[in-house]
């Protein structure tokens, strides 16, 4: 069975609000810049299957899958979307070429949270429309303050964890030139940024930014002639742990230790810790890095905050984790995580 | 695209299960994900816990009301602590679930995959459903003229007819066979064995030449599938039936620059799934076909470009009474959308479902007469834009 490697990477974006460009416009610079990443590929001749990630409502249009094709030279090949975020779509892409269908495979996701005027609506209708919508949530990220504050009594974490979290991140962010929020803050720049909702500050929570990202995905023979330096897929995992709120574990995410398992098994990685040179982890929330360390076993439960304090988890450290700041400085377009660093 | 049809993991269908197609049902979209998973499980003589990952298929998520549709039926559709992706391409979901479905088995990462499309259309919207067709539209170029989606297809059955020298009496018989058709369905939502092409003529214009028989009903539903690697399918059953062909094509967006009176998308797709299962000649090799038919008029179109007649053939062969179940070339035996209903995606998957029982000869008094080897569905969606073909085979 052929390795899966990825072959070229564009982006568009990365700003708080890109207004000279369409989400369409954007979908083609940041394809135009993977096909030329990718060697010069022609997507009419060299693509075998084009992946879109994008949902309805954020994009404010229904069946927005129609508006996939035209951007990313897909028109009259096969072109599907996947309701999700782009790295399930990388897992789906790498699933296509792992099947022996398909050789080159591009995905693409966007997201242009700045055309959203309804952003506390569109998060409501995520609601279970029985049991929790009806409740009336006041501010979308009241869910989140509630995972925090599980997360935070049960392990032990105080707001100067958080604060960390937040200065590191915005730090290693001044190295990268699309962080549209990289900054030297320090702890009291943390305590002057306002609540939002307890335990989180506005300085905790990822700011949006506009953005596409592309990803050409290739089997190994395809990758050998595509580029010198392909960079092989390893393993992929996702996992879906419940939708019912009610049942799910506020303080530990459990989701991504069992995608980060799977994803493991396939790389024959036994102790993350040990062998995961650098990681990128979700960080829409400051929080949301201590707990996905974590999750994804490259600290023991609980102690990721500590050994942040210890030893930062910078480019310096021994694992660095979310080197390039992944969601906060730079930002969080709403579907586009398959990180360009 | 790799030539080599040599697969590592052969994919099986093992099982299939869905719910009554009905307007306004009173189960939530998870209750109805998990009747027809379910009902697919025990066909399979599975549980929950034999499955290794789950494929989500469903269209617009304004039609069940939900933002992240996928998470929130997650639950419902079986997901609980799995890996579960949601795919979707309009319309055309239904049969391009299990073709997700198919790669996740084919690349090893799963053994056994559950593959479940829902939607609920009801109560999607008032005063009426089509009113989420909206929004469909590019919002600067299209939407401020509120087009309707049926006034696109009325253009396209418009042209269609005059392209082909095809009357509306000839058809009106595809709405007649299919409504007739879906009397053998227990799911079935508007069978009327009585029905004729007079009522067809005769029902309320919509848009001309569109007339309310000739569009599929506003629906609420599920289906789903058990698919299974060869070796768990061997296990689990002596009658499995093998994905041979998948093939999905999307168009351009402007619909307004296609051949209206051609689905060239469709053939692309339907190429590409004969190309893997081997078929060079669709309309001798296809023993069975679940075209997709929300419009009667999509029936033939959709036949013409899937090779299983030629351009302007199908208005022919459907008066010439080949087209019925115990005609040469059965097609829609279930009744199809226009008789069994139309909850989108799940639509799509209950044609997959009723290509797996035929070729089982499992679909009771929908059995078709000639014996059935190779069978094939499709869908369509989007912006008259997209084809997805599947190709099962025992």
């Amino acid at each position: 069975m052929t390795k899966v490697a990825i072959v070229g990477l564009g982006w568009s974006g990365f700003s708080p609000e890109v207004v000279d460009m369409s989400f369409r416009e954007m979908m083609f610079k940041a394809a135009q810049r993977a096909y030329e990443d990718a060697g010069g590929l022609d997507p009419r001749r060299d693509v075998d299957a084009f992946i879109s990630c994008q949902e309805d409502f954020w994009e404010g249009i229904s069946i927005a899958d129609e508006f996939a094709p035209d951007p990313i030279g897909g028109a009259m090949k096969s072109v599907y979307t996947v309701a999700g975020d782009s790295l399930q779509c990388v897992g789906q892409a790498y699933a296509m070429i792992k099947s022996g269908l398909f050789d080159v495979v591009v995905v693409e996701s966007h997201g242009k949270p700045s055309d959203m005027l309804t952003l506390h609506d569109v998060m409501s209708m995520a609601l279970d429309p029985i049991s929790l919508r009806p409740l009336g949530l006041a501010n979308i990220h009241a869910l989140a303050a509630l995972e925090a504050r599980a997360y935070m009594a049960k392990y032990g974490v105080g707001p100067q964890h958080l604060a960390e979290v937040v200065e590191k991140a915005h730090r290693a962010g001044l190295r990268n030139p699309r962080a549209s929020y990289a900054g030297r803050l320090n702890a009291g720049d943390y305590e002057l940024s306002p609540v939002v909702v307890d335990p989180l500050r506005e300085a905790d929570i990822a700011k949006f930014v506009d953005a596409a990202v592309v990803v050409v995905l290739a089997s190994e023979a395809a990758a050998r002639d595509l580029s010198d330096t392909p960079v092989w897929v390893e393993g992929v995992g996702w996992r879906t742990e419940t939708s019912t709120l009610e049942l799910h574990d506020w303080a530990f995410p459990l989701h991504a230790r069992m995608a980060a398992e799977d994803a493991y098994r396939q790389a024959k990685i036994a102790d993350p810790a040990k062998e995961v040179g650098f990681a990128e982890v979700d960080n829409r929330y400051s929080f949301k890095e201590l707990q996905h360390i974590e999750a994804l076993g490259l600290a023991p439960r609980g102690s990721a905050a500590e050994m942040l304090l210890e030893e930062p988890s910078t480019q310096a450290a021994a694992c660095p984790s979310t080197s390039a700041a992944a969601r906060w400085p730079r930002g969080s377009p709403s579907k586009s995580t398959a990180s360009p660093d | 695209m790799s030539r080599n049809i040599n697969f590592k993991h052969r994919v099986a269908v093992v099982g299939a299960g869905m719910t009554l197609f009905r307007r306004r049902l009173l189960e939530t979209p998870q209750e109805l994900a998990w009747l027809a998973a379910k009902q697919a499980l025990e066909e399979a003589g599975l549980a929950l816990k034999d499955i290794d990952c789950v494929v989500i298929g469903s269209a617009p998520d304004a039609f069940d009301g939900v933002h992240m549709k996928g998470e929130y039926l997650a639950d419902g559709a079986g997901g609980w602590h799995k890996p579960v992706v949601r795919v979707y391409v309009g319309g055309a979901t239904g049969v391009f679930t299990p073709i997700a479905g198919w790669w996740h088995v084919a690349s090893g990462l799963c053994r056994k995959a559950l593959v479940v499309a829902e939607e609920k259309m009801s109560h999607a919207a008032k005063p009426h459903p089509q009113y989420v067709f909206r929004y469909i539209w590019d919002p600067i170029v299209e939407k401020p003229l509120n087009p309707n989606l049926i006034w696109i297809f009325a253009m396209e059955m418009h042209r269609y007819m005059y392209k082909c020298g095809v009357k509306k009496e000839d058809i009106a018989l595809v709405s007649v066979k299919n409504k007739r058709n879906a009397c053998g369905h227990p799911s079935a939502q508007l069978c009327d064995p009585n029905i004729t092409v007079d009522d067809v003529l005769k029902s309320e214009v919509l848009v001309w030449p569109v007339q309310r028989l000739d569009v599929s009903p506003v629906s609420d539903g599920a289906a789903a599938l058990v698919l299974a690697d060869e070796a768990e399918a061997r296990r689990i059953t002596d009658t499995p039936v093998w994905i041979k062909g998948i093939g999905f094509t999307l168009d351009t967006t402007h619909w307004t620059n296609r051949d209206l009176a051609y689905p060239e998308y469709v053939r692309r797709a339907a190429e590409m799934a004969y190309r893997m299962a081997g078929i060079d000649n669709p309309r001798k090799q296809i023993d069975v076909a679940e075209p997709y038919d929300p419009f009667d008029y999509k029936e033939l179109h959709h036949m013409e470009g899937l090779g299983l007649a030629k351009k302007c053939e199908a208005p022919i062969l459907t008066r010439e009474g080949v087209t019925q179940r115990d005609g040469d070339l059965p097609i829609n035996p279930s009744g199809g959308l226009l008789g069994v209903g139309n909850p989108i995606a799940a639509a799509g998957l209950m044609k997959v479902a009723e290509i797996f029982w035929q070729l089982r000869g499992e679909a009771g008094a929908r059995q078709v007469k000639k014996p059935v080897y190779t069978g094939l569905a499709q869908a369509w969606g989007d912006l008259m834009q997209a084809g997805t073909v599947i190709v099962l085979g025992i």
